[in-house]
């Protein structure tokens, strides 16, 4: 917690000290997936965001059907949140492994309320290190709500117990509670506020710390709060995509599920496939009906798509592809994080097979990169990978309302009659394929077909090695010249110096983190965030020769030669560098800032 | 957070053929239907002696009789011999993947319910890569037909075992003859839910276009198993059904009840080489239909809003 004013020594121990003001604080929330911490979690998440605040979370959920030990992280703060911080303020435990796993997350002084209804072990040594408070939350719970003698509701207790520690807007918070339980039964809000109220009013006060936010920065900013998968599914809503088809995979099927709810409205349709196959192949299918569509997965569903995806690039159909990656391979860590779908985002598949492949680094980045996406896919008639991941598609962020009457774009098909067509016009001025959808009428009565097979200019198949040749070329050019519209990044902290990190997807927060820290402790390190990972921004090589080191940040191994992780390999094979070195873990947690700036010290110290 | 520069450049969307004047338009009633030749684009790449020209040629036929446009139609298919289709025809068409064929073709029978989806394959496309593919497509009801040229063999790949070839023949994977049972496409689609099921051989042109035609006119998913003699891998394979080599064809009793799928399920039993014609119809709501009505309730809610309108509403709730 970062305290900017130290609150004044109580004159006399039953006098409430007065709230300490905070400018940002760690909140880690331990227990089972079944009591509902995520659902607290993102109360405090949605109060940030309505509270001008800057908020992110970090969740982890067991793999297991039901139940299971669970965290949910949030990290609340007046300036700005990079990451959802490497220790907790406060941790609240609600059960004796809860406090065993995660009494070490938090900072040395830091608070653990603990539910003394289930922790009963408390090691000597921590109570020294940490503040301990136990209430008896479990128990407290069932009385407030009327003693049905179940303690459902109390993560709604655990959340007033916060509200009252942190002077968190009740007024907000009650809304919040109302939206939340409109739609059930009354009896249901009535429960929830008995225990919330229950949770606010327990004598705390004397025996903690209060705190209170500085106001946020972002004053006056509508903003709104979602997770990383749902702001990729709204951005394709609105880019105009209004078909797609998938398969249930995690952490992938959050966004099917939302397109599947929300398309009707717009027209649209998602439609459940029986197979990864099946769904790329009907989205593929629905682009070439003339409007781009949308498939998805994770990781091995990735692998079963990528021979359709081939197919995609051969006959040139516009399409979105979301690999939202997770531990593999094969099954892998299924609810945990890695950046180890890059080389088959890349290169999946057999044959030349350029497309585009690009890495949302927030969760409002993934809104934004939805429509871009869309638009590279029809501007230059390809296939786009969006490659985000498990972090990203689980964490809630709190960002700017977009101006969607701007950005909300209609890309229905033009099916007017033309004279003549070439989809596959080796003279088009910019190269590039230009599909007419069916329903087109042809003058000439030369009709195309789209293919995987090599072809000719109008998609009939050729043996011929020069057309090979001039259709390979030309499928590569476009994608040159998609290079050249891609502005160098910015270098975040000095432009020259000792180590330049590069990150790309969702770790561009810890490390821009990072570079503040070291900053501040006057190290030599700056970074450079990669977004578009197919094709490579042009110019990189110069920012990275400004710089004695060049450390690749990223969620995967090390590789069999050692030298870094897929981006590290696939930046080596640009640029021939061998100073470019990977620094990589592949724990399946996020990265934490300590860990980074850890490894940036070896790498560049030893011989 | 590194953008591109948007707006490109206003998307052109035929490239070169966009300067090209716009066609003089011509009413829908005044188009005369389409002869053989204005249909027809490659010249097929099959052996002579084929049965799948007789296919081609039918369809052909079809359009020219019920007067479809060449925008009209679709022509989808897979890999493989017969699935060479679309490159014959002169109308809008995709040569898909091997065993996709299916899922591709309800892609766009779903977003564009004013085309005609047609979908051509063989029995390996169809019943082994594509097994899945086909009883989804099937139990969805997805309107398209789907014309499976049965050869009983890989001919592109030049005489493998197919998933329809009969127990004992000799193939190049089992040179001591088949041993696994074929499977039995009539069987196969009922029970996946099919709602028009037929049979149909090529060496009755008749026929073919008869069954092809009441495919097309069928609300929902049409399958019709054509057999289609490969005459380099597979001679012979269905004199039995041809009269002209010595076999009977056999309708299907007029009596059959189309509505009845245990009578279908049991007509499919009969012995080699089987009888023709509709096993199994019925008029059974279709994925296109469930998805409208999905969609117009849906909309109606929504009535008089513009897109961005309505996920303004979403990102309010999310504020």
């Amino acid at each position: 917690m970062s305290a900017v004013v130290e609150p004044p020594a109580p004159s006399s121990p039953s006098q409430p000290r007065p709230p300490a003001k905070i400018t940002e604080a760690v909140i880690r929330l331990a227990g089972n997936s079944q009591d509902g911490i995520q659902a607290i979690g993102g109360f405090l998440a949605r109060l940030a965001g309505r509270s001008e605040q800057e908020v992110m979370t970090f969740m982890t959920i067991p793999s297991t059907i039901s139940g299971g030990p669970s965290i949910f992280q949030v990290r609340v703060g007046s300036g700005e949140v990079l990451t959802s911080g490497d220790e907790a303020d406060l941790l609240m435990a609600f059960y004796q492994h809860s406090y065993n796993d995660h009494l070490s997350s938090l900072k040395p002084g830091g608070i653990v309320i603990y539910d003394s209804d289930h922790v009963t072990e408390l090691k000597p040594e921590n109570l020294e290190k940490y503040r301990h408070i136990g209430v008896a939350i479990s128990s407290l719970t069932v009385e407030a709500i009327g003693g049905t003698g179940r303690d459902k509701g109390k993560n709604v207790f655990a959340l007033g117990l916060l509200a009252k520690m942190f002077d968190l807007n009740i007024p907000k918070l009650t809304r919040l509670l109302e939206e939340r339980f409109a739609s059930k039964d009354a009896s249901v809000l009535t429960n929830a506020m008995n225990a919330f109220n229950a949770g606010y009013n327990y004598e705390l006060a004397t025996a903690a710390q209060l705190f209170q936010f500085q106001p946020g920065q972002n004053v006056g900013q509508a903003q709104v709060v979602m997770s990383g998968n749902e702001a990729l599914a709204w951005g394709l809503i609105a880019a105009g995509v209004r078909f797609g088809a998938g398969y249930p995979i995690t952490p992938w099927s959050d966004i099917m599920e939302l397109l599947r709810r929300e398309l009707p409205k717009y027209g649209g349709m998602f439609i459940q496939c029986e197979d990864e196959i099946a769904s790329i192949s009907m989205a593929i299918g629905g682009s070439y009906g003339g409007r781009v569509a949308v498939t998805g997965s994770s990781g091995p569903g990735i692998s079963l798509k990528t021979e359709a995806l081939g197919w995609a690039v051969m006959a040139e159909m516009p399409l979105i592809v979301v690999d939202v990656q997770r531990g593999g391979p094969s099954t892998g860590m299924p609810t945990n994080i890695e950046q180890s779908d890059l080389n088959i985002a890349v290169f999946g598949g057999h044959g030349d097979s350029p497309r585009v492949v690009v890495a949302p680094a927030t969760v409002e980045d993934c809104f934004y990169t939805a429509i871009e996406a869309v638009n590279v896919a029809r501007k230059f008639s390809v296939p786009v990978i969006i490659l985000t991941d498990q972090g990203i598609a689980t964490r809630i962020e709190a960002f700017r309302l977009p101006d969607l009457q701007k950005l909300v774009q209609d890309i229905s098909p033009d099916l007017s009659a033309v004279a003549d067509h070439r989809p596959y016009d080796l003279t088009a001025p910019n190269g590039v394929t230009r599909h007419l959808a069916p329903g087109t009428r042809v003058a000439s009565g030369k009709y195309p077909v789209v293919t995987g097979l090599e072809h000719d200019e109008l998609g009939h198949p050729t043996g011929s090695g020069k057309l090979h040749t001039a259709m390979t070329s030309k499928r590569r050019n476009k994608l040159r010249r998609l290079a050249d519209k891609i502005p160098l990044p910015t270098v975040f902290g000095s432009d020259h110096g000792n180590v330049l990190l590069v990150s790309w997807g969702s770790s561009q927060g810890p490390v821009q983190e990072a570079v503040k820290y070291a900053q501040a402790e006057g190290i030599s390190v700056s970074s450079v965030h990669i977004k578009y990972v197919n094709p490579l921004p042009n110019g990189l090589d110069a920012i990275f020769s400004r710089f004695t080191h060049v450390l690749v940040v990223e969620l995967n191994d090390e590789g069999l030669y050692g030298f870094g992780g897929q981006m590290t390999a696939l930046l080596r094979s640009r640029y021939c560098d061998p100073k470019i070195v990977g620094l990589t873990k592949s724990d399946g947690l996020t990265w934490k800032i300590r860990e980074i700036l850890e490894r940036v010290h070896t790498l560049t110290t030893k011989a | 957070m590194s953008s591109l520069q948007f707006p490109f450049d206003v998307l052109s969307r035929t490239g070169a053929a966009a300067s090209l004047p716009a066609p003089a338009v011509i009413l829908d009633q005044d188009r005369k239907p389409l002869t053989k030749k204005e249909v027809s684009a490659d010249h097929p790449t099959w052996c002579p002696g084929c049965g799948d020209f007789s296919v081609l040629a039918l369809y052909f036929k079809l359009i020219e009789r019920r007067k479809i446009w060449h925008e009209k139609i679709t022509t989808v298919a897979g890999i493989g011999c017969s699935s060479r289709f679309p490159y014959f025809v002169q109308a809008h068409g995709a040569h898909y993947i091997h065993g996709r064929a299916l899922p591709f073709a309800t892609g766009v029978s779903l977003s564009r319910p004013d085309l005609h989806v047609f979908v051509f394959g063989g029995d390996g496309d169809a019943f082994s890569i594509g097994g899945n593919h086909f009883v989804h497509a099937a139990r969805k009801n997805v309107k398209l037909t789907y014309v499976v040229m049965d050869n009983q063999v890989y001919g592109l790949t030049k005489k493998q075992t197919s998933p329809t070839s009969p127990i004992g023949y000799k193939s190049k994977t089992d040179i001591w003859g088949a041993a696994d049972r074929p499977l039995n496409p009539m069987k196969l689609a009922i029970t996946a839910g099919a709602t028009f099921v037929a049979r149909t051989t090529a060496t009755n042109p008749n026929h073919v276009l008869e069954m092809m035609e009441a495919a097309m006119d069928h609300d929902g998913f049409s399958f019709v198993e054509c057999l289609s003699e490969c005459v380099e891998f597979y001679e012979g394979a269905f004199d039995a059904a041809n009269p002209r080599k010595g076999g009977k064809f056999e309708l299907i009793s007029k009596e059959h009840d189309v509505t009845d799928e245990y009578a279908a399920y049991k007509l499919a039993d009969a012995p080699w080489p089987g009888q023709f014609g509709i096993f199994y119809k019925a008029a059974k709501p279709t994925k296109n239909q469930n998805e409208a009505k999905i969609i117009s309730d849906h909309r109606a809610k929504v009535a008089g809003q513009a897109d961005w309108q309505i996920l303004q509403k979403s990102f309010d709730r999310m504020k």
